[in-house]
């Protein structure tokens, strides 16, 4: 069934854009959006494959039915034009046309209903975070804080054009990563200081608003090792397009090296005692969320 | 819609018989208290702010022609621009088209009253918009307006965009507010008060029904955005702290009291229009509409239903999954009211002995594109799918389906429709044509690989992107030109409209136009029915 649907969306696309064919076999790629690309990003975690089955079920059933309407109206527009059909009908209703389409709609969009609400409570939070990362918005950089490994926080900052390596991406790579191991839960608790901004990287499925005042929470996890690119995505200022966000999936030994290594250098650079305001009421907001 | 006869054996208005003297030029055009010139001021100020507003967007849609482009320098000036575009569209140019002009035009018209409940209040209505253009352009071109038409704090507060400008940018809207406040007051007392005789509620013609639904939207919606305006002004200038945590405050509560104006809104922009594809589509079909009480029942559900939604505009700002459920559900019901008139629209053509006029071209294309719109607010409305969508430009391809493809093809609809009734000149069909099919290529080609965009992930609000969104940014900017292009086409054919000759009958539509408008010369006497019409 699961294949089924998939086929049927793919041939959906495919049927909208034959001039993406060449960006949809590559977009099953990296963490990043690639050229042409008429679909969602390929999913690293089980959170935007279900997106993408939704969104599947969800766009076969939407273009079967902009297809049906396109077609009604080629039909009326060709069969009961003036010339050919010069005498008007007087009908003006029909029960049955009318409960019809009135009751298939509804039923379409139970068929929606049922798994969409499945993914919400599925996407919303998880009973069993195996790591907390706080995720702080500033304007316009990142701030990622690592309560259970050391309670530290680094600042992800984009790279400027002029400084881009070869192989980076213009404005999705960062100095510094957010580091996450592979395959466990990580707990995200977003917030800000100052303005409204959005955590967002696409091929994990997963974007909450930062908001000052409030800690908003999520999770995802990651399948694989690799690199997974978001951007912030709630109009911030005048550098909200230059404020990427960088998720670096590892193993749990490279996790454990980095978060050892960034600690000392976190320790190194700021005096004991001295963290960030913002992350001390962001420890006290988190430990006052009770569900 | 119903049938309507009237005893009123001549076609034109005995206004002879008393002066028909219209007022000297500022008493006319400055304070009116006719209906037809208070919707024709409407109509030319929707003009003018669309021009703005589009300019706007041509230069918006030429910085994201490339990757990397300098046309727009600083990510504030572009801040700026696109609050301006969305503001400037929103309520300088659809509302006035469709409620200020078309709806002061036609509801005295086709209800048989000789003018609006409150004439002197209907002008000032209208001439509450001009300052508040000025004041919005005050706005863009200082700078200062970089927070988005969602206005959202903090962004839009005293510490990040200080300044008279963003002020300025508030107060107009509390004029634009108050503007469209006083017009809906007027609309539903004339509606409900003033209809000829015999002229029962279900005999009302289906534009007025959506202008009554409209304006009910209007004055219950309107007042809470100017309260949040109004808190969003204190916040900013005395001191209080309605949307600062740091005082007690919420930016959220700011969030909740735009949407439950905004996403009516939205509602109030289309409700008119799916009245004018009603009466346009009856026409040219040469039937009535297919089941009216359906149609009416169905602008009531959604007007009622519009109210209970607001929050799927804020999936993402921390509600309670259980909210989110809720607001989903709702949400996903007012997809089966548009579906009925879609296809009530289509059942009303089944049948017909169709004419393929300007008019009927606009709303043919109408019932797709809005299909198409409407299709992707149901992919929106799914809460976990709008995780991934939400901000993108998926959700700027869905409103401007709606709106840019739906909207605006229902104003100028309305505006090929009944453009020789309002000046007594006929537009020329072979340019009103190329106008169509110019501007369904144009808007069609810049707003549907936006869906692409959004889906892979591209951000709105951004005046620069990663290189891998290039190619369908530089697909939907030649859209963009072309829709431009359409729009040089269309200032054309009002040229050609007012310097032509000949003059129009009555009824130039025939058989199939039915409602009153169409027993009046065109254009109507000054004073229109001096004498009552009488329906059967």
């Amino acid at each position: 069934m699961q294949l089924f649907r998939r086929l049927c969306a793919a041939l959906t696309l495919m049927i909208m854009a034959p001039v993406a064919l060449p960006g949809w076999f590559a977009a099953f790629a990296a963490g990043a959006p690639t050229p042409w690309e008429i679909g969602m990003q390929p999913a690293a975690n089980e959170i935007k494959r279900r997106i993408i089955d939704l969104h599947d079920l969800v766009l076969v059933i939407i273009t079967v039915t902009t297809i049906f309407v396109g077609v009604l109206l080629a039909i009326v527009c060709t069969r009961y034009t003036a010339k050919r059909n010069p005498v008007p009908s007087k009908t003006s209703h029909h029960t049955g046309l009318e409960i019809a389409w009135t009751v298939i709609p509804i039923i379409l969009l139970v068929v929606m209903a049922i798994p969409s609400f499945r993914l919400i409570y599925f996407q919303d939070r998880t009973p069993n975070p195996d790591l907390t990362i706080k995720v702080i918005a500033h304007q316009w950089y990142w701030e990622y804080g690592y309560p259970d490994n050391g309670d530290f926080s680094i600042e992800s900052r984009y790279v400027h054009d002029e400084d881009l390596k070869p192989g980076q991406l213009r404005l999705l790579d960062v100095d510094n990563q957010m580091v996450v191991p592979v395959g466990k839960n990580v707990r995200i608790l977003t917030s800000s200081p100052e303005v409204i901004h959005s955590f967002f990287v696409p091929s994990l499925g997963v974007q909450r608003y930062a908001i000052p005042g409030r800690v908003i929470e999520t999770w995802f996890s990651v399948d694989k090792p690799g690199v997974y690119y978001g951007q912030c995505n709630q109009i911030c200022g005048q550098d909200h397009s230059r404020m990427p966000i960088v998720v670096h999936a590892v193993t749990e030994q490279e996790f454990k090296a980095w978060t050892e290594q960034t600690k000392k250098a976190a320790q190194a650079d700021v005096p004991a005692g001295s963290q960030t305001n913002l992350l001390a009421a962001t420890n006290t907001m988190a430990n006052q969320v009770q569900r | 819609m119903a049938d309507t006869t009237h005893d009123h054996a001549h076609g034109h208005d005995h206004s002879h018989d008393h002066h028909d003297h219209k007022p000297g030029f500022v008493a006319r055009w400055f304070f009116s208290t006719n209906h037809k010139d208070i919707g024709t001021l409407y109509l030319i100020f929707a003009v003018v702010g669309g021009l703005i507003g589009g300019g706007l967007s041509e230069i918006m849609r030429a910085q994201l022609q490339f990757p990397a482009n300098h046309i727009v320098t600083s990510g504030q000036e572009w801040n700026t621009i696109i609050t301006s575009h969305g503001l400037l569209m929103i309520f300088f140019s659809v509302m006035p088209a469709l409620i200020g002009g078309f709806g002061n035009w036609f509801i005295p018209l086709m209800i048989g009253a000789p003018d609006m409940a409150f004439p002197r209040l209907n002008n000032i209505s209208f001439w509450l918009l001009p300052p508040a253009l000025l004041l919005i352009l005050i706005g863009l071109f200082m700078g200062e307006s970089g927070s988005g038409w969602t206005l959202y704090p903090p962004l839009s507060n005293a510490t990040y965009e200080s300044g008279m400008g963003m002020d300025c940018t508030l107060f107009a809207l509390h004029l634009a507010g108050a503007s469209s406040l006083l017009g809906a007051m007027n609309f539903i007392t004339t509606i409900f008060n003033m209809r000829a005789p015999g002229m029962t509620m279900h005999k009302l013609p289906l534009f007025i029904w959506a202008s009554l639904v409209t304006a009910w939207l209007l004055v219950l919606s309107v007042p809470v955005l100017a309260g949040a305006i109004t808190m969003l002004i204190c916040d900013r200038n005395f001191g209080t702290s309605f949307f600062d945590p740091r005082g007690g405050g919420d930016p959220v509560l700011f969030q909740h009291l735009f949407w439950f104006f905004g996403h009516p809104e939205v509602y109030i922009m289309i409700l008119p229009g799916f009245g004018i594809i009603s009466h346009v589509i009856s026409t040219f079909s040469k039937k009535p509409i297919f089941g009216y009480l359906g149609m009416v029942y169905a602008m009531v559900g959604i007007g009622v239903v519009g109210f209970v939604v607001w929050a799927h505009h804020m999936y993402l700002s921390g509600m309670d999954v259980d909210t989110r459920a809720y607001f989903m559900g709702a949400t996903m019901v007012i997809a089966v009211p548009t579906g009925v008139k879609i296809f009530s629209w289509i059942a009303t053509m089944w049948g017909g002995s169709i004419e393929f006029k300007t008019p009927m071209l606009w709303a043919v294309g109408f019932l797709f594109v809005f299909t198409i719109g409407g299709v992707t607010g149901v992919v929106c409305a799914n809460a976990g799918i709008d995780e991934a969508i939400h901000n993108t430009y998926y959700v700027i391809a869905h409103f401007h389906y709606v709106l840019s493809l739906g909207a605006v093809f229902s104003i100028f609809c309305g505006f090929y429709y009944w453009i020789g009734k309002m000046s007594g000149r006929q537009y020329p069909e072979f340019w009103g044509r190329v106008h169509f099919w110019l501007f369904f290529l144009g808007v069609n080609l810049t707003f549907f690989p936006q869906h692409f965009l959004g889906l892979a992930g591209m951000p709105r609000r951004y005046p620069d992107y990663p290189d891998a969104f290039a190619g369908w940014n530089y697909v939907s900017s030649i859209g963009a030109y072309i829709s431009g292009l359409s729009t040089l086409v269309f200032l054309y054919v009002c040229f050609r409209t007012f310097t032509s000759k000949a003059h129009v009958a009555d009824n130039y539509w025939g058989e199939g136009a039915t409602t009153l408008e169409w027993t009046q010369t065109s254009p109507p006497a000054f004073h229109t029915y001096s004498e009552l019409p009488r329906i059967l």
